[in-house]
């Protein structure tokens, strides 16, 4: 069984008569541990793509087996659920809670999860530790650079421990030293703890460090490649 | 799975964030709250004083008046036409079956002397069934007996004030004062009774037997003359009774014919004050409706506050979302803020509305009562309207769409 498996699944939009279809008949597996770069230019469907893969939008038309558990079925806060205990979140713009210290943002999930206050404590902690911002953790988002404030990120969604992590152009805002840094971690992650990372990005360099490629077109993959790691 | 100490310390936080802004709405509930409270305990002061008159007063208490004289064509006021006597007195009490007691009354004006002191008051001319129509106990001494009606001693009993206006400190009891010059022994002192209805001094009065004040003191009209008759019912149900009966038999005493005008009238003294009572209770509740308003007003502000707080928090709400907050998280997030809002509101307007209610009573004279039902009230409303106004800003948070949300400047 995949971790993640589309059957035809399409979304269309509707705006008054005009039904416009972003995303048509898109079937895909992936395993656990890959490591996917999703590629394409705006307005190809990757983001719908990436929103329906984090089960935060709907397909239209055909099937989504998260872990073999169809997800079109499920209520909202079904789909809150899977989205707090099986992926993790990373966006361009960090999207932290401001006024909120590190250590807090990264507590949020485990919250939403019922996880009792100690225990909170000691894995946000750790998650902290895991991205390299040990020490850091009462600093508030606009006291940090901006390669810091994505590793809280980062460390939010590493810390329920999901199997997924969905990267939204992770280093669209960064200089290309902090970008190298961020790529650094995930492949990290990837290969130490075996979390199936899958990223939306324009950029080849950025691509180059996964070991897949997949290019949307039109609502369509164009392309599915593997790459041999240089 | 909802954490509600965590959530609680998440309203917290977003509170503490705009505190000028909590404060201001917060500033809407305190008045409401202060304003119900010091409106009910104005109120409730107000009706609590109209119920010590009219117990002060005596309970059950009907007033018989003389009629009106008419000369030549010219009908004066009642109580004009000396009409009723000692004996009608006497005969209500006798053969009224609903009257507990009479209190018959020859009074006047009189002064009043106890060496170098003098002192001008009511005399009343009485017999000893009148501290029972009027609830009235001696403080000390003894009340005179119907012997003394009968021989038309010279004894008194004195209101609080005349004692203290002849005697200031002394003991009273068994010392003779002089009533327009006549020599009477003081039996006892009178319980303090304090202002009647409409704001007399109860205490400022001396009772003397009736029979005393018709010979020695006042003198009458005829023989046997009296001003008015104070009856008690045996209890409220019987009041209508009693008057009914009273108004038969002097009917009768008097030989009216029926088709003409008593040449007395009964009124019923507890039924007005009833209705004085009555009204105050009106005036509380109208006071207080009054203050609702401005406590529903506070809720409003709380409502509109939080509708800003939602669309300014959208992105926040997305996160949030995204990352597992279920419906109901959110919710509560949004409910508990408008709730320690309107609760932390509440609390500081009854501190407001329980010293305003004191400083109202100190400045303007009122009497204040601020009952803990009031407070309880109030405060338990602050909170429904925390919860009633607050539901639809978090509602409307919780069913934000994460994409669109997340996507908001």
């Amino acid at each position: 069984m995949a971790l993640i498996e589309t059957r035809g699944i399409s979304r269309v939009y509707r705006l008054g008569d005009i039904a416009l279809k972003a995303l048509c008949e898109v079937s895909l597996k992936i395993e656990k541990g890959e490591f996917v770069s999703i590629m394409g230019p705006s307005g190809s469907g990757k983001s719908t793509f990436m929103n329906i893969l984090g089960c935060l939008d709907k397909p239209t038309t055909g099937q989504y087996l998260l872990e073999g558990i169809d997800v079109g079925n499920l209520k909202r806060d079904e789909l809150a659920g899977i989205r707090n205990k099986k992926i993790g979140f990373v966006f361009q713009g960090f999207n932290l809670l401001p006024r909120t210290s590190a250590l807090e943002n990264i507590e949020l999930p485990l919250l939403y999860n019922g996880i009792p206050v100690k225990e909170r404590m000691e894995k946000a902690a750790w998650a902290l530790k895991n991205v390299g911002l040990e020490g850091r953790g009462g600093h508030h988002p606009n006291q940090l650079s901006g390669g810091q404030q994505q590793r809280v990120a980062i460390a939010r969604a590493l810390v329920n421990n999901a199997p997924i992590i969905l990267a939204d152009e992770p280093t669209g805002n960064l200089d290309t030293k902090t970008s190298a840094e961020i790529m650094e971690l995930f492949v990290k992650l990837n290969t130490e703890s075996n979390i199936t990372i899958i990223l939306v990005t324009h950029e080849a360099d950025i691509a180059a460090y996964s070991r897949r490629v997949i290019r949307f077109l039109d609502g369509c993959i164009i392309s599915d490649e593997a790459r041999v790691k240089t | 799975m909802i954490n509600i100490p965590s959530t609680i310390r998440i309203a917290f936080r977003a509170l503490r964030v705009n505190k000028m802004r909590s404060a201001l709405t917060m500033l809407g509930i305190i008045i409401g709250v202060g304003a119900v409270i010091a409106m009910l305990a104005v109120g409730t002061g107000a009706s609590k004083q109209v119920e010590a008159q009219i117990s002060s007063m005596g309970s059950n208490l009907l007033i018989v008046l003389p009629g009106a004289t008419t000369a030549g064509g010219v009908r004066m006021g009642a109580g004009t036409q000396p009409t009723l006597t000692l004996a009608d007195a006497e005969a209500i009490r006798n053969e009224c079956p609903a009257v507990a007691e009479v209190g018959p009354v020859l009074n006047g004006i009189a002064q009043v002397v106890y060496g170098h002191q003098n002192w001008s008051t009511g005399v009343v001319g009485t017999t000893p069934g009148m501290l029972v129509v009027r609830d009235w106990d001696l403080s000390s001494g003894r009340p005179f007996t119907e012997q003394d009606v009968k021989n038309a001693t010279k004894v008194c009993l004195l209101g609080q004030t005349v004692v203290e206006n002849l005697f200031g400190d002394d003991d009273p009891a068994g010392k003779i004062i002089r009533i327009k010059n006549i020599p009477f022994t003081v039996l006892g002192v009178l319980e303090r009774k304090g202002q009647s209805a409409i704001g007399q001094d109860q205490d400022d009065t001396i009772y003397i037997p009736v029979t005393t004040a018709q010979k020695k003191v006042f003198g009458t009209a005829f023989p046997g003359m009296i001003r008015i008759v104070m009856v008690k019912a045996r209890s409220a149900g019987e009041l209508a009774y009693a008057e009914k009966q009273i108004n038969e038999l002097l009917r009768q005493r008097h030989r009216i014919g029926p088709k003409q005008d008593a040449d007395f009238s009964v009124r019923n003294l507890t039924q007005m004050m009833q209705a004085a009572e009555q009204s105050a209770k009106v005036m509380t509740l109208l006071l207080g409706a009054i203050a609702s308003v401005s406590l529903i007003v506070g809720g409003i502000g709380i409502m509109n506050i939080m509708l800003v707080s939602v669309t300014e928090r959208t992105r926040e709400i997305g996160i949030r979302t995204a990352i597992g907050a279920k419906t109901w998280d959110i919710r509560l997030q949004f409910l508990i803020e408008a709730l320690t809002l309107s609760l932390i509101g509440g609390l500081a307007g009854i501190i407001i509305g329980v010293s305003g209610s004191k400083v109202l009573s100190m400045l303007a004279g009122w009497p204040t009562i601020v009952s803990p039902l009031s407070i309880l009230m109030s405060f338990s409303f602050s909170g429904i309207v925390g919860i009633f106004f607050g539901f639809y800003p978090a509602y409307k948070a919780s069913l934000l769409n994460p994409i669109d949300a997340l996507r908001y400047e």
